[in-house]
């Protein structure tokens, strides 16, 4: 009966997310604040999820997040650039010339490819991520926990240095990065709006990582976060599964930096640099580790304060002639770092501990608080 | 001893590549590196051999700061297994203390405060924000660590804002020396020879003090040395003490070469120092050293080379290699795990 | 007849200067229980490790169900500092990881408990038929294998009805009394479907009452499961009264073996017990 009543009620928040998401959709002008943060939010909901299930789910603590993310945006965002913007974007150095050919190519092709390429251009991004993981795997997923920690952290520094480096510069444009990205396609010709692209394109992202969680290899993950030597005392191949679960997480961090290159519209090497790692770690650790839709929350709530309702932390503020102390540019972080502190000291488990949303908790909750309020009344 | 030889052993081949670099691809040099002798032949050849020499200098002072902070990692790490990520930090913020400090002071009044206020500021981080974690898993207390790095560093931009804060000039530091064709400012030389005098002191004390062997017998076994009655709290402390005054003089030696900091200055050396003490064998004291001092030549020589978007990614690179072949680093422990 | 399931030949582990196991030849033969008994830090658990390929020996050879799982001989380093009694085999070397040879039929449980604490019962035996999966993670991931999934289920409840703890199948692994914990873990190790079972010290920490419990248990799975059991313990009654074989480990040398009354009366094993004797 409560599972009835469940499925339910994860339908109707469904067709009233979508309902509002094509509101907003039609009126994004007014909100669009609103938009930008959902779509951040949404972009970074991904990567948390992905870092959980590498740092919660397989327990391998890993820092490379931005460095895949990145290898997805700049694949994401070289591919997609339109062909006459070329020479606007690469106007230091010049462009490859097999970049140019590829995208006269492209621009050739007939309209259906044309309208798929973006996703295509994502998908490759996060293949060639997990290709590269899978390659570095073999080598760093060899380390114990810190060991590992700094070594993906050294990685992603690395891939940064390659992006920016004036070697490459024909292709990535070196230190001077890439813009006029185009901004998330349309789907199903017209039929579902830009803005809703990131949401599905994550939607579809974050439903398979859940999948691969209840599987069989999802609990072979858990139990080598458990105790490795027990896990493979049980038969568990522990090279194999923990380059398994570094290579999915690779995979979905660029397709996020993808969609990351798509909402910024221009990147350099610098956005992925180590803060963006920790900053990704934040949302994981709030959202508690090993719960993915503590991730999902963690990710909008973080966004949205640091983006939106804190930003007042940053201004000035006057109460009459009476300028309030502390408020100016930075506050906010340091609100933010602080929280971050307390998390990590005294709500150990985040919001949601290691466990997932139900709607039995939600609406348990919602009845123990209404008992309480009614007996005090 | 061994340490020495090794430690030649490892830069020649550097100092040989970067030699044939420097001959015989003359465009390969930035313009800042060398220029004013652009004729080529002998001279050019005996030039080249200077500006060698003057960035090995360079590479020793800077190898010099990195070995003080590497011992901070390397000890910290001996005794909590932990990253101490702050530590870049604390360092980062050693730097901002000197500005102040020597604002209002004399500057022999001024280092002492400084590096005061910055073991106050070691030991109180350890108190507040890795103590209660004692027992908690590893990820926490490494979680622990990065967000006290992301503290420190949000609290120096609020502070001090994001920009650029110069360095004072401290005196004599800055003089100039000429030795033949090479020229050097005293804080240059004073670097390695301070480095090694402070490391001598370290080993003095971790081996033939009691606190020291009781430094030691917590980082051999932090269970067993906590029965046998040592006071593990206080061993802890002593421990974040040293590393943070030592980065205190690290910081002092470093931003004087470098004449500014900004929030963010303390992340990549504060990195490249944890890599220097797992290359020299974390744990390890001369370790931690002959790795700073690896990692400060070699950076300096890749920018001299014009490579200096590869400097950075090099020390990580070097990380992953040396765990792959000996993860124990150079002169570090086996290690293996009961069951 | 029965036939030879596992065997060791001229074993020996040293770490650093210390030899802890030294010229281990045992012979385990299909459908007994065979035990290794020994003081303290004898070298019982490590003899263990080498085994079930936790440890790579640093001589001898580990033959399990006629294939060779383990193999080397002293070699660089260790060729000069080495120790062992026994000098040098052929100069072969086989290393297989624990998965592998769980893989093959041998599962081992642990002196100190190690199960998946966080998991539920249910989990933790489940975990253990995944070694066998034959669909790939995106298969699996999508649900194409329903079958096989199934059929891991029905195995894994089947396991903990037999095993009698199915009232306990969604709580989580750490909320059990240790004396469950200790037989959860033993059908964890039923699970990977194995010929050979391990247990190390099964049981530890058990007041005798628990311990002849334990000791029906032991012999009931070895019939229904069919297997072939070594054990590691150091309640005496357990061992004399169900062991086939005890082989007595003192300082990494074997000190004698034979039947429990032989053993009994070896004077060997009664100098390496004074002092020790067991209740
Ligand atoms: N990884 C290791 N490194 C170094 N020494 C080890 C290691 N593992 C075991 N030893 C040593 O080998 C010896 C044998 O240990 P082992 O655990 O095998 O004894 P045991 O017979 O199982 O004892 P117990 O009855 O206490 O379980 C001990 O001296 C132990 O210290
Ligand atoms: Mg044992």
């Amino acid at each position: 009966m409560n599972s009835k009543r469940n499925t339910l009620l994860t339908t109707i928040s469904f067709v009233l997310a979508i309902v509002f998401l094509y509101w907003l959709s039609a009126n994004r002008l007014q909100h669009g604040m609103l938009v930008s943060v959902l779509q951040k939010g949404v972009i970074f909901a991904l990567v948390a999820v992905s870092m959980n299930l590498l740092n919660g789910f397989t327990g391998l603590f890993s820092l490379g997040q931005a460095g895949f993310m990145s290898i997805g945006a700049y694949t994401t965002a070289i591919l997609i650039i339109p062909v006459k913007s070329l020479d606007g974007v690469y106007y230091m150095n010049g462009v490859h010339p097999f970049i140019r050919a590829m995208k006269m190519l492209i621009a050739d092709s007939p309209a259906f490819i044309q309208s798929v390429f973006p996703f295509i251009a994502l998908l490759l991004g996060g293949l060639l991520a997990a290709g590269i993981a899978a390659i570095v795997g073999v080598a760093v997923l060899r380390l114990k926990s810190d060991y590992l920690a700094i070594a993906t952290l050294g990685l992603s520094e690395i891939v940064r240095a390659i992006f920016s480096s004036p070697n490459f510069d024909q292709i990535t444009n070196g230190s001077y990065g890439l813009n006029k990205i185009p901004n998330f396609p349309e789907m199903a010709w017209g039929l579902i709006p830009s803005l809703l692209t990131p949401f599905i394109v994550v939607g579809v992202c974050i439903a398979f990582i859940l999948l691969l969680i209840n599987s069989s290899y999802g609990r072979a993950f858990k139990a080598i976060r458990e105790d490795e030597i027990a896990a493979e005392a049980m038969g568990i191949n522990l090279f194999k599964h923990k380059s398994m679960s570094f290579v999915v997480s690779s995979f979905f961090s660029a397709i996020a930096g993808g969609l990351l290159a798509m909402y910024m519209r221009s990147i350099e090497a610098k956005t992925f640099s180590i803060p963006l790692t920790y900053d990704i770690l934040l949302i994981v650790v709030i959202g508690g580790i090993g719960s993915v839709s503590g991730s999902i929350i963690s990710a909008f709530l973080v966004t949205a304060a640091k983006e939106w309702w804190l930003r007042f932390f940053d201004q000035p503020l006057f109460f009459g002639d009476w300028q309030v102390p502390l408020f100016r540019t930075g506050f906010r972080m340091v609100i933010f770092s602080i929280l971050l502190m307390v998390v990590v000291l005294v709500y150990r488990k985040g919001l949601m501990g290691s466990n997932e949303f139900s709607w039995d908790r939600l609406l348990g909750r919602f009845k123990r608080t209404g008992k309480s309020e009614g007996g005090r009344a | 001893m061994v340490s020495l030889v090794s430690f030649f052993f490892l830069i020649a081949p550097v100092v040989c590549t970067c030699y044939y670099h420097v001959t015989f691809n003359p465009i390969e040099i930035e313009p800042f590196s060398f220029t004013e002798n652009t004729t080529f032949g002998y001279g050019e050849l005996l030039m080249s051999m200077t500006t060698i020499l003057q960035h090995c200098l360079t590479g020793i002072s800077l190898g010099g700061a990195y070995a003080l902070i590497a011992i901070g990692y390397t000890l910290v790490y001996g005794i909590l297994r932990l990253i101490n990520f702050a530590h870049g930090d604390i360092f980062m913020m050693a730097g901002y203390f000197m500005i102040f400090a020597l604002a209002s002071f004399p500057w022999p009044v001024a280092i002492i405060i400084t590096l005061v206020v910055t073991t106050v500021m070691g030991i109180g981080i350890e108190k507040f924000a890795y103590k209660p974690l004692r027992n908690a898993p590893r990820m926490s207390i490494m979680i622990s660590a990065i967000g006290v790095s992301y503290l420190l560093q949000n609290l120096s931009t609020y502070i001090f804002t994001a920009i650029p804060r110069g360095y004072p000039e401290l005196p004599y530091l800055k003089r100039i020396f000429r030795i033949g064709e090479l020229s050097a400012s005293f804080v240059t030389i004073l670097t390695p020879i301070l480095t090694i005098i402070l490391v001598i002191i370290l080993m003095i004390l971790v081996n033939k003090t009691k606190t020291g062997m009781a430094m030691r017998a917590v980082s051999k076994d932090f269970e067993t040395a906590k029965l046998m009655g040592i006071n593990i709290d206080r061993i802890v402390s002593v421990t974040f003490a040293i590393g943070s005054l030592l980065a205190g003089v690290g910081s002092i030696l470093y931003f004087t070469d470098r004449m500014s900091v900004t929030p963010f200055s303390g992340t990549l050396p504060g990195l490249k120092c944890f890599v220097a003490a797992v290359f020299g064998g974390i744990g390890n004291i001369p370790g931690a050293v002959v790795g700073g001092f690896f990692i400060g030549i070699v950076e300096t020589l890749l920018i001299a080379l014009g490579y200096s978007t590869f400097s950075d990614a090099f020390t990580f690179l070097l990380l992953i290699i040396m765990l792959l072949i000996k993860p124990t680093g150079l002169f570090g422990e086996k290690n293996v795990e009961k069951v | 007849m029965n036939n030879i399931l596992l065997k060791t030949e001229h074993i020996t582990m040293q770490f650093g200067g210390v030899v802890a196991v030294d010229d281990l030849n045992i012979e385990i033969p299909e459908g007994r229980i065979t035990a290794l008994i020994g003081p303290n830090g004898a070298g019982k658990t490590t003899a263990f490790n080498v085994i079930t390929g936790g440890y790579q020996p640093t001589n001898g050879k580990v033959t399990f169900d006629g294939q060779v799982i383990g193999e080397n001989y002293p070699r660089s380093k260790m060729k000069k500092i080495y120790n062992g009694t026994y000098r040098t085999l052929n100069e072969h070397q086989v290393i297989n990881t624990p998965d592998k040879i769980t893989r093959l039929g041998m599962a081992r449980t642990f002196q100190n408990i190690r199960l998946f604490k966080d998991l539920t019962v249910f989990e933790n035996v489940l975990i253990a038929k995944h070694c066998h999966i034959k669909a790939g993670m995106l298969r699996s991931a999508f649900r194409l294998n329903k079958a096989e999934e199934l059929m891991m289920n029905q195995e894994a409840d089947k396991l903990l009805h037999t095993i009698d703890l199915h009232m306990h199948r969604d709580e989580k692994a750490s909320s059990l009394p240790y004396g469950k914990q200790r037989k959860l873990e033993i059908a964890r190790a039923l699970a990977t479907g194995p010929k050979l079972l391990l247990l190390d010290e099964p049981a530890a920490g058990m007041n005798p009452k628990e311990t002849e419990e334990l000791a029906l248990f032991i012999q009931e799975i070895k019939e229904s499961f069919s297997l072939t059991i070594f054990l590691i313990e150091h309640h005496m009654d357990l061992v004399m009264n169900i062991s086939d074989k005890i082989y007595v480990l003192d300082y990494g040398k074997t000190i004698a073996q034979g039947s429990a009354n032989e053993v009994q009366n070896d004077p060997a094993v009664i100098m390496a017990y004074l002092g020790v004797e067991e209740e």
